[in-house]
């Protein structure tokens, strides 16, 4: 087959085909359109502001390296005038996190950016090793996806941050868009589709770690495309799948979304701006309601406990936090039906605590979530960790004292301190050590 | 078209990465010397390479992770010469002598 040109420059070799138009591009066309469109996305939806100082969540895998290059690259080009510096998680897996972290430390210095990396272990007082010895490996990321989510707003926090970027990309979010449609939930389109999720009226309080504007600057750049920015570009990234859920990228909506692009490459674009749509249609979701309801969606919940490219996968406080939607959203409708009776029961039900992932969707609500309350969600915070949350006690904590209760008593470990097993979050993080560099 | 071609077997180069080399025993880059012409005598293409690393070079048994419904799993990128595999005529791509074959695994996270 004779080598096309590329559409662009019409001098170079096309090398690549891009999935959204089947433009034809050459290495060097198709990095500077890449970098384009998200400066696009970046400035259309207004995303930034002068000085801001940004963290970007990285885990050393491909979408996070490839954001924090191309935020670095546009930061410079267009002189955005952002701080950026890098966040990581660390979950306390051994044999991946620790080469996936040596990985971000080479592009903290590649890049030039300040690294942060925090350890479940300095936040929980739990590795995801020592969650996984005592729960199991099902229903393990239940509790690693709830702990992340927290974890990166604490980690700004203690930087001093109030935006994070993510590296969620196209493919993540029509993921996610058919996952809500595939179990009916329209409520929660708005909340995964938005580019914005953030808690900004939340708290007056300027250094509360809830207050902290999560925003995917990737959310229309294909999988497909990152992974090519990444191969053209040289960037050094690691691959791994978690060694806990090693086949997570088998999930079935992952599959159904590279089956679907396989024979019409449009399609993921088109479920993310589907997905856009029709959320704006949802009664009561953000853009519905002028972004009034914005203040409504705690970020800490809203997305999915995903990790890796398993993102959009289920979990169980996902569930909870649905049927607080829908009963916020349906309020009305609600009287007399069947299922109300169900709901209120379980949500009068003493609080047992959720030890698996099954139990976990069973949360017992705090009474102002219940099904009779008029609309608009009435977020609070934990009465333990103080942690933006619509029940009294945050997702985090409730796994954590479940996680405590349990650990066994005749393990003898040094340092052990009975008072700080049972507390929650805030203890823990009362002697958080950050480290930078 | 080149004199190992006529000798009957082409020299090429097959890199992994993305995740994908977790497959072939964590070697990201091999070095590989096949038949000019698959088993019809017609000049060997990418599905006939793909076919060949199934049998004879991936040692771990889950096939499916590479290979679904005879093609190259959907997720996985083929750049042939660092060209999208889409742009060269994907598995029908006839091989040749000195070409590089990369498989890109997207599936993969970090």
């Amino acid at each position: 087959m004779a080598p096309s040109l590329c559409a662009q420059c019409k001098t170079s070799r096309a090398l690549i085909l891009r999935p959204k138009d089947h433009t034809k591009l050459c290495r060097a066309c198709f990095l500077t359109t890449f970098e384009t469109e998200i400066h696009h996305t970046i400035t259309s939806t207004a995303l930034f502001t002068r000085g801001e100082r940004i963290a970007i969540g990285a885990s050393g895998g491909k979408d996070s390296t490839v954001l924090a290059s191309v935020m670095k690259t546009l930061n410079e080009r267009y002189d955005y005038g952002l701080d950026l510096i890098l966040l990581s998680i660390d979950e306390g897996i051994k044999g991946y996190r620790d080469d996936s972290l040596e990985t971000v430390k080479r592009n903290a210095e590649q890049y030039g950016m300040e690294l942060c990396i925090l350890g479940y272990d300095e936040l929980y007082g739990w590795t995801m090793d020592q969650v996984v010895e005592q729960v199991g490996k099902r229903g393990n990321c239940t509790y690693c996806g709830v702990f992340r989510r927290q974890a990166l707003d604490r980690g700004a926090a203690r930087l001093g941050v109030k935006h994070v970027v993510t590296g969620h990309n196209a493919d993540d979010v029509a993921e996610t868009v058919l996952m809500n449609l595939l179990r009916g939930d329209l409520p929660r389109l708005s909340r995964t589709t938005s580019i914005v999720t953030s808690t900004p009226s939340l708290t007056a309080d300027p250094a509360a770690n809830t207050n902290i504007k999560r925003s995917k600057p990737l959310k229309y750049a294909y999988e497909k495309e990152i992974v090519l920015y990444a191969h053209h570009k040289n960037l050094d990234y690691f691959s791994t799948e978690c060694i806990y859920s090693p086949e997570a990228f088998r999930g079935s909506a992952r599959a159904l979304i590279k089956n679907l692009e396989r024979v019409r490459p449009s399609a993921i674009l088109d479920v993310v701006r589907s997905g856009e749509d029709m959320a704006k249609l949802v009664p009561g979701s953000d853009e519905g309601c002028g972004g009034v309801c914005a203040s409504s969606v705690p970020a800490g919940e809203e997305e999915e406990g995903g990790c890796g490219s398993a993102q959009g996968r289920s979990s169980g406080g996902e569930m909870a936090t649905m049927e607080q939607a829908l009963s916020s959203n349906d309020h009305a409708a609600d009287n007399g039906l069947e299922i109300e009776i169900t709901t209120s029961k379980i949500a009068k039900t003493a609080a047992p605590l959720p030890l698996t992932v099954g139990k976990s969707r069973k949360v017992p609500k705090a009474p102002h979530a219940s099904r009779t309350q008029p609309k608009k969600q009435v977020m609070g915070q934990c009465k333990k960790c103080g942690y933006l949350s619509s029940q009294d006690i945050c997702k985090a904590c409730v796994l954590l004292e479940g996680l405590n209760k349990n650990r066994p008593k005749n393990h003898i470990e040094v340092g052990y301190e009975p008072d700080k097993e049972v507390s929650g979050v805030a203890d823990a993080v009362k002697d958080i050590h950050v480290g930078a560099g | 078209m080149s004199d190992a071609k006529d000798e009957g077997m082409i020299k090429i180069t097959v890199e992994f990465s993305g995740g994908l080399e977790m497959l072939f025993s964590n070697e990201r880059k091999l070095s590989l010397t096949i038949p000019a012409k698959d088993e019809d005598g017609t000049r060997s293409n990418i599905a006939f390479l793909v076919r060949h690393l199934c049998d004879t070079v991936m040692k771990d048994p889950r096939k499916e992770l590479f290979v679904l419904d005879d093609t190259v799993r959907p997720g996985i990128l083929v750049l042939i010469n660092d060209a999208d595999w889409e742009l060269e005529g994907e598995d029908k791509y006839e091989i040749e002598d000195g070409d590089n074959i990369l498989f890109v695994s997207t599936l993969h996270g970090g």
